[in-house]
């Protein structure tokens, strides 16, 4: 039991897929504009990652290891059609907002990447939790950015209005650039850098060292 | 059996192929019709709401009762009786060699073929015209715009105008969705005498311009989506478009 709970657990903070793996990073960017859509892509990207990783690892004994990664592609496609045609029935809206986004929860790298690192090793169930884990660690980063960009950049959440805009009366500048995806590559590299700081245990060790800089002559 | 040989491969991929397209088909066809309610849905909210009239705390099919849906012949300008309107696909029919054309140098919305029938939504208020509701559609920059413009009972008076499918950046063309640039359209003038005079200007509206009643505020960082706007509005509105049917309506003779 305490190994499902780790593998729950353990993806949102300690082994988070987009803060420490830095996956998944272009959703977040294009779907954080606001919380209610977020919390819908939330629920697919974890609705897909667990069913993929529930599925690969019920035939992981089966699959040939030259055509793994077409197989694993198939079932994550097939998964994420249906979960499209659920949203356009259930909450067309939404599906409306998130439009290609969906369907690119199969270039997600965080589908595949836990269904080659983790389902493919483990037996159904934890690979199951597992899926959910990192689709919550994934869900973790997304709904901080958006509760930030939606709050700040148009004064609302969940359609709320909570800080009411000077347009509509109120005392509050929205900022503009949260509105625009460049604006979740801040909120994300924050994040990391919080995290990291937290945890100093995920900082990586620099690849290479800078030089000091001490010639300037060679540049003249 | 090894699971590496040819014949396991291929039986693997075969099984996994029949298994998933079962799937996927069975979730697109259990799903089908709800799907297709949402999108009636979608299209009349957006009907009413180009027309101004949408109401949230009402249901939208309650409130859609006051429309009422007519096919219009193009090219003479009269209203038709030769669809039935539940089934009508206009669409579809500009796909249709035979019920559409090919516009050349007309084509100054860039759609290729404009067919020959189209879909107008009336709403009348004690028996006499009230507003009418144009379906337009052109491209931007990125894709073809799909929307409504409606006109108020003088015909030449706009009462509103917007897409309900488009796929323009975000934040700059994505802009037509903007209920702020929307709420610029009522009011304006569509015809100048038998010209068709509005337009999106570049930058905001000259206050003191004599032609201030034809001119909308083009839209900030989106040159060419604000250029397709334009063009699509004048297209639909112009000889190619209804131009002939609503000067038909205003003569009463539609």
């Amino acid at each position: 039991m305490s190994k499902i709970k780790d593998s729950l657990i353990e993806p949102i903070f300690k082994n988070n897929p987009i803060a420490l793996q830095v996956l998944g990073v272009c959703s977040a960017l294009a779907v954080t504009s606001s919380l209610k859509v977020t919390l819908v892509m939330c629920l697919s990207v974890i609705a897909v990652t667990a069913c993929s990783n529930f599925c690969i690892s019920l035939i992981r004994n089966h699959i040939p290891g030259s055509i793994r990664i077409i197989v694993q592609m198939v079932i994550i496609a097939s998964l994420v059609i249906v979960v499209d045609q659920v949203l356009k029935a259930v909450a067309y809206e939404i599906s409306k907002q998130l439009s290609v986004f969906v369907g690119l929860i199969i270039t997600n790298c965080i589908v595949m990447g836990r269904a080659e690192a983790f389902a493919m090793k483990n037996s159904p169930i934890p690979s199951f939790f597992d899926g959910v884990g990192n689709g919550l660690g994934y869900s973790a980063v997304l709904v901080f950015v958006a509760v930030i960009r939606e709050l700040f950049g148009s004064g609302k959440l969940m359609g709320y209005e909570i800080l009411p805009l000077v347009n509509d009366g109120g005392w509050y500048i929205p900022n503009g650039l949260l509105l625009l995806p460049p604006s979740a590559f801040f909120l994300i590299g924050l994040f990391i850098w919080a995290l990291r700081t937290a945890k100093t245990d995920q900082v990586e060790t620099p690849e290479f060292k800078m030089a000091k800089n001490t010639s300037a002559q060679e540049s003249v | 059996m090894s699971k590496e040989t040819t014949s396991k491969t291929i039986t693997v991929a075969l099984a996994l192929c029949i298994v998933c397209s079962m799937v996927v088909s069975g979730a697109a066809v259990l799903l089908k019709d709800m799907q297709k309610a949402n999108k009636l849905l979608d299209r009349q909210t957006n009907i009413l709401a180009a027309a101004g009239l949408l109401d949230a705390s009402k249901p939208v099919t309650e409130q859609f009762e006051q429309v009422k849906t007519r096919i219009v012949d193009l090219d003479k300008g009269v209203f038709t009786d030769q669809f039935d309107t539940a089934t009508f696909d206009q669409l579809r029919l500009a796909k249709n060699p035979e019920q559409s054309v090919v516009l050349g140098e007309n084509d100054q919305a860039k759609i290729l073929r404009r067919e020959n029938y189209a879909v107008v939504y009336v709403i009348e208020k004690a028996g006499e015209l009230d507003k009418i509701i144009l379906p337009i559609r052109g491209k931007g920059l990125w894709s073809t715009l799909h929307g409504f413009l409606a006109l108020e009972d003088d015909l030449n008076t706009i009462a509103g105008l917007g897409f309900y499918d488009h796929a323009e950046t975000p934040g700059l063309g994505g802009e037509v969705d903007n209920p702020k640039w929307k709420s610029m359209w009522p009011g304006k003038k569509a015809y100048q005498g038998d010209d068709v005079k509005i337009q999106l200007v570049k930058g905001s509206v000259n206050p003191q311009s004599s032609t201030i009643a034809y001119e909308v505020d083009g839209l900030a960082g989106a040159t060419l989506t604000s250029r397709g706007v334009t063009n699509l509005v004048q297209f639909w509105l112009g000889e190619m478009g209804f131009q002939k049917f609503l000067t038909n309506l205003r003569a009463g003779e539609a």
